[in-house]
């Protein structure tokens, strides 16, 4: 779980001693975030997003459940009480813009994270199961992000309940049933959002207990770092306190100027203006989208307007969009190149580009009409992403000749690595 | 006696301790699925009567049916006529106008203002909203376009707009649900 060389937990204080033998609280700290964690010594800006990823996730359980106190969910107030927040709660506009645009940092964050992720590899042997974790507290985080959107009972809360209840419809036979389950109704009503409440109240904690086993899993094989070279000496490390957490530091400071610019002066830039009308099941709004972050997977969803074979459009809609993040979940086992980093694979460093560019295309097209050319641009992209994981991932791996990758991180960072160049002399001829 | 058999008394209480265990985890769960079903209040019979005598040829009124809308709509006889010369096996979901309304009461087109895609109000009902290529509805979410028997003609919606039970009262009430 640990390098040999990692500096061991020695409390001094009494208390602490004492501490230590009943519940050793203080020494998983110390192991996990503070001096006892050997992290490698070259990790990028990029390995800062992990952190952010969970200062969000405090953020957003510290703002929601302050948001709460102000909340009633019950369709006949609930926008009200929002407004009421907005304008008389103390301080109430700041929680909620806060948190309505934490939301929105949130996936910026977890979206670079993912990314860093398929660049370096960090989805390999030895860390499929963080990977997984993942992508488990990514779909957590979408389930929770829409549930939370729907609270404010605006327009854009109502349509968005509707329509995303409306993809289980695409269910053969049972789909139907299964919507009327899951809104408890014909219809988004007082039981769904009261639902929706306790769900997306709940959910959080759900993903913080995930967040927890995903860096349990982390810690087994420690931190990857940008050259995929496995850590083999003490000079390859350095701790985590107070490297790292300097930097960590340094990390929400950049955060926090951008994340308080967004809440301060242009609170509502991501949001939609049809959310500040009350819900209304009468009519639906002209341009009806998701949150900016579910552009790309909604971009997939309406890529299908042709039934194939005896799957209706619908469906394949549906299966696709969920298709689309599934595949993720096989991503360790596709890319069977033995090399992780993006830094040294020549041919998959173009291609996840291409991927990166068919993403923002897809996030492009999941926020326009409906209409030409955009259906048959998602069209042509949706193609492509699934390609990219199930066609090209797995051929790169098998013909790329991978650049040669440095003896150790040392080597990497410093240009020689004094170890390696004794340990041939140090060690007999096999 | 049973030990004879390999069964012990311990093995039997075992076995049926678990499977009481089994049955009643199995039991518990029954309630915790169904309390999120639709409750009495939101299935308690509904129905919603609907003055049609000023609906004008070619013009249509949203109503609310189990707070979902309803189209109520009077076809003009130009609108009839082209719902009529569709190929009927053409279509994703094969209906005819008459089969799509009340015998005798072709031009009273009733349907649920609920695109079959992902739920939304399609347009078209209100005045002066783009009723699409085929002179029906138009669903903006998805781009679903109707035809004048609200039949689905074009876009991801798998079946055409759902025609609610209903009856007409009198030549001017019509009564749904």
């Amino acid at each position: 779980m640990s390098f040999p060389w990692a500096k061991q937990y020695t409390p001094s204080h009494p208390f602490m001693q004492w501490m230590d033998e009943k519940l050793p609280i203080p020494r998983l700290v110390y192991n996990a975030v503070g001096g006892g964690y050997e992290v490698p010594r070259n990790l990028n800006y990029f390995w800062n997003f992990g952190f952010l990823a969970g200062l969000c996730l405090v953020l957003q359980i510290v703002t929601g459940v302050i948001m709460a106190m102000h909340y009633a969910a019950n369709t006949a107030v609930a926008f009200d009480t929002i407004e009421q927040t907005m304008r008389d709660v103390n301080w109430g506009w700041l929680m909620r813009y806060a948190h309505a645009n934490g939301a929105s940092a949130f996936f910026v964050v977890i979206y670079i994270h993912i990314f860093r992720g398929f660049f370096y590899g960090s989805y390999k042997a030895p860390r499929e199961m963080v990977w997984l974790l993942g992508v488990v507290i990514f779909l957590l985080m979408m389930a929770t992000a829409f549930m939370g959107y729907v609270l404010p009972w605006g327009q854009m809360s109502f349509w968005g309940a509707k329509v995303i209840t409306g993809l289980f419809s695409a269910i053969p036979f049972i789909g139907e049933p299964l919507q009327q389950w899951l809104l408890g109704g014909f219809a988004p009503d007082n039981a769904a959002l009261n639902r929706f409440f306790s769900l997306h109240f709940l959910l959080p904690f759900v993903i913080l207990g995930v967040v927890i086993l995903h860096i349990w899993a982390l810690h087994i094989p420690g931190s990857s770092n940008p050259t995929g070279v496995e850590v083999k000496s003490e000079s390859d490390t350095v701790p985590f306190y107070p490297y790292y957490v300097a930097k960590d530091g340094w990390a929400i400071g950049a955060f926090a100027i951008l994340f308080c610019a967004a809440v301060f002066f242009f609170p509502n830039y991501l949001g939609h203006p049809d959310n500040y009308i009350p819900a209304n099941p009468m009519s639906t709004p002209a341009h009806i989208v998701p949150e900016w972050y579910f552009w790309p997977f909604y971009a997939i969803l309406r890529a299908f307007t042709q039934d194939f074979l005896f799957i209706p459009a619908k469906l394949m809609g549906v299966l696709a969009m969920f298709g689309a993040i599934i595949v993720w979940f096989f991503l360790p086992w596709l890319d069977k190149s033995p090399v992780r980093s993006g830094a040294y694979r020549p041919l998959y460093r173009k291609f996840f580009w291409i991927l990166v560019l068919d993403m923002l295309v897809l996030f492009k097209c999941g926020g326009a009409p409906a209409a030409e050319p955009y259906v048959m641009i998602s069209q042509l992209a949706a193609l492509y992403y699934f390609a990219h994981f199930l066609i090209i991932i797995p051929i790169v791996s098998a013909i790329e000749k991978p650049d040669p990758l440095p003896f150790s991180i040392t080597e990497a960072v410093l240009g020689a690595d004094e170890e390696a160049k004794l340990a041939p002399a140090a060690a007999p001829e096999a | 006696m049973a030990e004879a058999d390999g069964v012990r008394r311990r093995d039997f209480i075992n076995i049926a301790a678990v499977s009481a265990a089994g049955v009643a985890g199995v039991g518990v769960v029954v309630p915790l699925v169904s309390q999120m079903s639709a409750s009495a209040d939101v299935l308690a019979a509904s129905s919603t009567e609907v003055d049609i005598s000023s609906i004008q040829p070619g013009q249509a009124i949203k109503a609310i049916f189990r707070k979902q809308p309803v189209f109520v709509r009077n076809l003009t006889p130009h609108e009839i006529e082209e719902a009529n010369k569709v190929d009927v096996s053409s279509l994703r979901d094969p209906q005819t106008l008459e089969e799509r309304t009340k015998e005798g009461k072709e031009n009273w087109l009733i349907t649920m203002g609920v695109c079959t895609h992902l739920g939304c109000v399609p347009l078209g009902a209100g005045e002066g909203e783009p009723r699409g290529e085929f002179g029906g509805y138009f669903c903006p979410c998805h781009g679903s376009s109707y035809d004048t028997a609200a039949r689905i003609r074009k876009g991801p919606a798998p079946k055409n707009l759902e025609v609610p039970a209903y009856e007409f009262s009198t030549d001017t009430v019509v009564k749904i649900g």
